[in-house]
């Protein structure tokens, strides 16, 4: 990456960090949903502790892939509408970058805050201890591949009026991958058995996804804002 | 000159010459098929009359995939190279290869009801065979959106291509998720462990699937050039 490519990721990384301050109600809408859709399967499926115990580790990673979903629409949105996103995508410097750069402030603003509410979300549907540092370990691998991955779908969506309607469906089947090892990682440790496997399946997903993502979200911006 | 079918005019072209043609083959290769399937190929030991679905299950699930496999690669062309030909036919191939999944999950379902005893499992094979289904959803969704149709081709191609990087971890991650379908028969690389008397009706089938795709997404993408305004077709021609 040249001298300006870092210089344009930290400042656009602090601007949509400042801006996501100057607007803190927003941007915890996702975790507010988070924290209520968990509240739901007690209600809705039974209050048992051995049944919850159960639940758990698929209710959370469900409830982390939907809200990260939830907050995914608001990516470029704003960007595009006030035109800042044309601009960047004129300017000399890599799209892939700012891309990255902007799904980072993303991720810090509305994935971080799911990391951090899912034990405690899970120590309340009575989740054994001993699978808590995997699900946070698995939250935090797969947080940010969720939130890479949606950049593509925001990419492709934020020009169409029905765009945050059309998400879910274009973005679902693509988060199969990530809930599958991050729940089996949860329910593995939960049942005493080694979930590294799934971990490190997550990290590669991770990988491949910080790797490949920023590029097809500019080609996926460039074609919306054409 | 051979290049012609590159312009929408020449595809238009070649799709009125070759999509009855091949429709009309496939035609016979089914009949064929169906016949050799259904009559001519030996009951199975175990499963008796009910493994015949079989002819229509397997080349349905091996076109569902060739059929994704080939609407990235036409959407990978129209990225590339921005041939709005190309752009056509991945149009056109995403509800062809949709409906062949929607066959193998049809099929799969009345299969497995009396010999599993249950019409779904949430087995890895199924589920893989079901986020298909959805990414050729999510493909024409995302395509019929768009108000521009250029736009909303190159930018379905863009997720159909991301769909051919997720399909293999999709099938990996639901395999260690859970296994009840029996393991590929046919396109393993020993002998398959199929008998060659139940092979030859397999083969003739997949092979009518094969050239009805051609010949029905060649048809589509001639009902897709038309609804397109005569002025871009004059535009192009200019």
């Amino acid at each position: 990456m040249s001298a300006g490519a870092a210089g344009a990721f930290g400042a656009l990384v602090r601007r949509d960090l400042l801006l996501a301050w100057r607007r803190r109600g927003d941007r915890l809408v996702p975790l507010a949903f988070f924290v209520m859709v968990t509240a739901l399967f007690p209600l809705g499926v039974s209050p048992e502790r051995a049944v919850l115990a159960t639940l758990a580790p698929g209710v959370v990673w469900v409830g982390a892939v939907l809200a990260t979903l939830l907050g995914m629409d608001t990516l470029f949105r704003s960007d595009l509408e006030d035109g800042t996103l044309e601009q960047m995508l004129l300017s000399p410097l890599p799209a892939p970058v700012l891309v990255l750069a902007k799904v980072l402030a993303h991720w810090l603003v509305t994935g971080l805050p799911l990391v951090l509410a899912g034990p405690v979300l899970a120590g309340a549907l009575h989740l054994p201890a001993q699978a808590q540092p995997v699900l946070v370990a698995g939250l935090l691998l797969g947080t940010p591949a969720l939130s890479l991955v949606g950049a593509v779908g925001a990419s492709l969506t934020v020009g169409l009026r029905r765009g945050g309607m059309l998400l879910p469906v274009l973005l679902l089947p693509l988060y199969v991958p990530v809930l599958t090892f991050g729940a089996g990682a949860v329910a593995a440790a939960a049942a005493g058995l080694p979930a590294a496997g799934h971990l490190y399946a997550l990290g590669a997903i991770l990988a491949l996804a910080a790797t490949l993502a920023p590029w097809a979200a500019a080609a996926g911006l460039r074609i919306s804002v054409a | 000159m051979a290049w012609t079918f590159l312009t929408t005019r020449g595809l238009d072209g070649l799709a009125a010459r070759w999509a009855p043609r091949l429709l009309a083959v496939s035609a016979l290769l089914l009949v064929a098929g169906l016949y050799g399937g259904l009559v001519l190929a030996p009951t199975d030991e175990e499963q008796g009359e009910a493994y015949r679905i079989i002819y229509v299950h397997v080349p349905a699930a091996w076109l569902s995939l060739y059929g994704y496999v080939a609407m990235a690669a036409f959407g990978a062309v129209a990225l590339i190279w921005r041939i709005r030909v190309a752009e056509v036919l991945m149009a056109a191939a995403a509800p062809v290869g949709a409906a062949f999944t929607a066959l193998a999950l049809a099929t799969g379902a009345i299969w497995g009801k009396p010999m599993w005893g249950t019409w779904w499992v949430w087995d890895a094979r199924l589920t893989s065979e079901l986020i298909l289904l959805f990414l050729y959803i999510g493909v024409m969704a995302l395509r019929a959106a768009a108000e521009d149709p250029r736009a909303g081709a190159r930018a379905a191609a863009i997720l159909a291509l991301a769909g051919v990087v997720n399909v293999p971890i999709v099938h990996f991650s639901v395999e260690w998720w859970n296994t009840l379908h029996q393991g590929p028969t046919v396109t393993r690389l020993a002998a398959p462990a199929i008998h060659p008397a139940m092979l030859a009706p397999l083969l003739v089938m997949a092979a009518a699937f094969m050239v009805y795709h051609a010949g029905a997404v060649l048809l589509r993408a001639r009902c897709l050039l038309a609804r397109e305004p005569a002025a871009a077709l004059a535009e192009e021609a200019a």
